[in-house]
């Protein structure tokens, strides 16, 4: 449990996608101009990211990985393959369901909402997600089931969608005033963090 | 021959290295070239790698695009890419492991490259194959010499090396007796965002002069 939660603020603050690995930077740039948008942007690339991380990490460790499908075969090399067409799909069925219960946000997203398929930020947390579990089981990075894979997938959504919302309708897209929110933001979580790892080394 | 490099095949190539150019006029692909370019050699290998998946892509896309049909290019398009990369993943990790341990995952995001993307559909669904290619290596060519300046600039200033050779000699530094410091900044990935924007306005300057 302290592992899990450890993960999800690790995720929002410190390995946020936006300001840590600077992914999704397009969309973010585009669509911040306001808070409507911004969010339902985020909600939308957030339920992406739940949907497409979890079903990534089952294909990962039950079938590419080594061993899976058959014995002394790596197949990882797939991945980039199976990762996108999964986001591909899911991409698909959001756009559907926001055309159909809200017809106004699929307008105001215009084409952002295809280019979710797209998206770094969303591939991105999936090769992290790849990349996270081959580390070694006592770090906070580390993703060790379906629900470690869920929880940073949820962690990663919420830090890329409090980004652009705190924007104001203004013409600055990124004020300072983002930046030292989470700045102050990001330093207490990084103690936070460092103290748990050492508790949990204990 | 003379039809193969005609003059606007000719446009088409050059475009995008200066007057088009992905990342300083179209503002594409930013997320990479602020994520690998802290140093020179890993921005040099993924300048080269988009260019030739971008480039093939686009042949590939343009001798398909009368075929794909429309609702699912976005996919069949992605479907192109992602092998291509995987492609040049494995040719990186066979012959250049450490620059493809450096790259980490922004080979994979090669994928979601905007730079892709747009050329695929803005250039290649309307053009022929040769033309295609071309704009893709030019394409491709443009975004790599601006992580090449960027990397350059970060390495040089960063940490007094270029591709890992000392270009500020050791006897410089504080710690020897000399009064030089490295600028710790230039290794964050804020200072590649600084560096594209000072080259965005350079150009930007330089092209509207000369438009002048």
């Amino acid at each position: 449990m302290e592992q899990m939660l450890s993960l999800f603020v690790r995720s929002i603050f410190v390995d946020n996608m936006i300001f840590a690995f600077f992914l999704g930077m397009c969309s973010y740039l585009a669509v911040s101009k306001n808070v409507k948008t911004a969010l339902g942007l985020g909600i939308a690339v957030t339920f992406v990211l739940l949907i497409t991380v979890p079903v990534d990490y089952l294909l990962q460790t039950k079938v590419l990985g080594p061993d899976c499908i058959i014995e002394g075969v790596d197949l990882s090399f797939l991945s980039f393959i199976l990762f996108i067409a999964v986001i591909a799909g899911m991409v698909q069925l959001v756009e559907m369901i926001v055309e159909r219960f809200s017809p106004s946000l699929y307008a105001a997203l215009g084409i952002f909402l295809p280019l979710i398929a797209v998206n770094c930020a969303i591939m991105g947390a999936s090769l992290f997600m790849q990349q996270r579990i081959g580390m070694d089981p006592n770090s906070s990075q580390y993703i060790g089931g379906v629900g470690d894979a869920i929880v940073y997938a949820l962690g990663s959504g919420v830090g890329w969608l409090t980004c652009p919302s705190p924007c104001k309708d203004s013409a600055s897209r990124l004020s300072p005033w983002d930046l030292w929110l989470w700045h102050s933001c990001a330093s207490p979580a990084s103690a936070f963090n460092l103290k748990s790892r050492k508790t949990s080394a204990q | 021959m003379s039809k193969l490099f005609s003059k606007e095949n000719q446009e088409v190539f050059t475009g995008p290295l200066n007057l088009n150019n992905p990342v300083a006029v179209q503002v594409l692909g930013i997320c990479s070239a602020l994520a690998v370019t802290s140093q020179l050699e890993p921005s040099i290998v993924m300048g080269l790698s988009v260019t030739v998946i971008t480039a093939f892509a686009n042949v590939i896309i343009s001798l398909l695009r009368k075929t794909i049909p429309n609702r699912i290019r976005i996919i069949v398009q992605l479907v192109v890419v992602a092998t291509l990369v995987t492609l040049v993943s494995q040719i990186l990790k066979a012959f250049a492991y450490d620059v493809s341990v450096q790259l980490s995952v922004y080979v994979g995001l090669i994928i979601t490259n905007c730079i892709l993307m747009g050329r695929l559909e803005a250039f290649a669904m309307q053009n022929g194959p040769w033309a295609s290619f071309l704009d893709g290596i030019g394409s491709g060519l443009g975004y790599a010499w601006i992580l090449v300046a960027v990397g350059f600039v970060r390495e040089l200033l960063g940490a007094g090396t270029l591709l890992g050779f000392r270009i500020i000699p050791e006897s410089f530094y504080v710690e020897n007796g000399g009064c030089y410091v490295n600028n710790g900044m230039m290794t964050m990935p804020a200072m590649a965002l600084i560096i594209v924007g000072c080259i965005i306005w350079a150009h930007r300057a330089y092209n509207d002069r000369k438009a002048k």
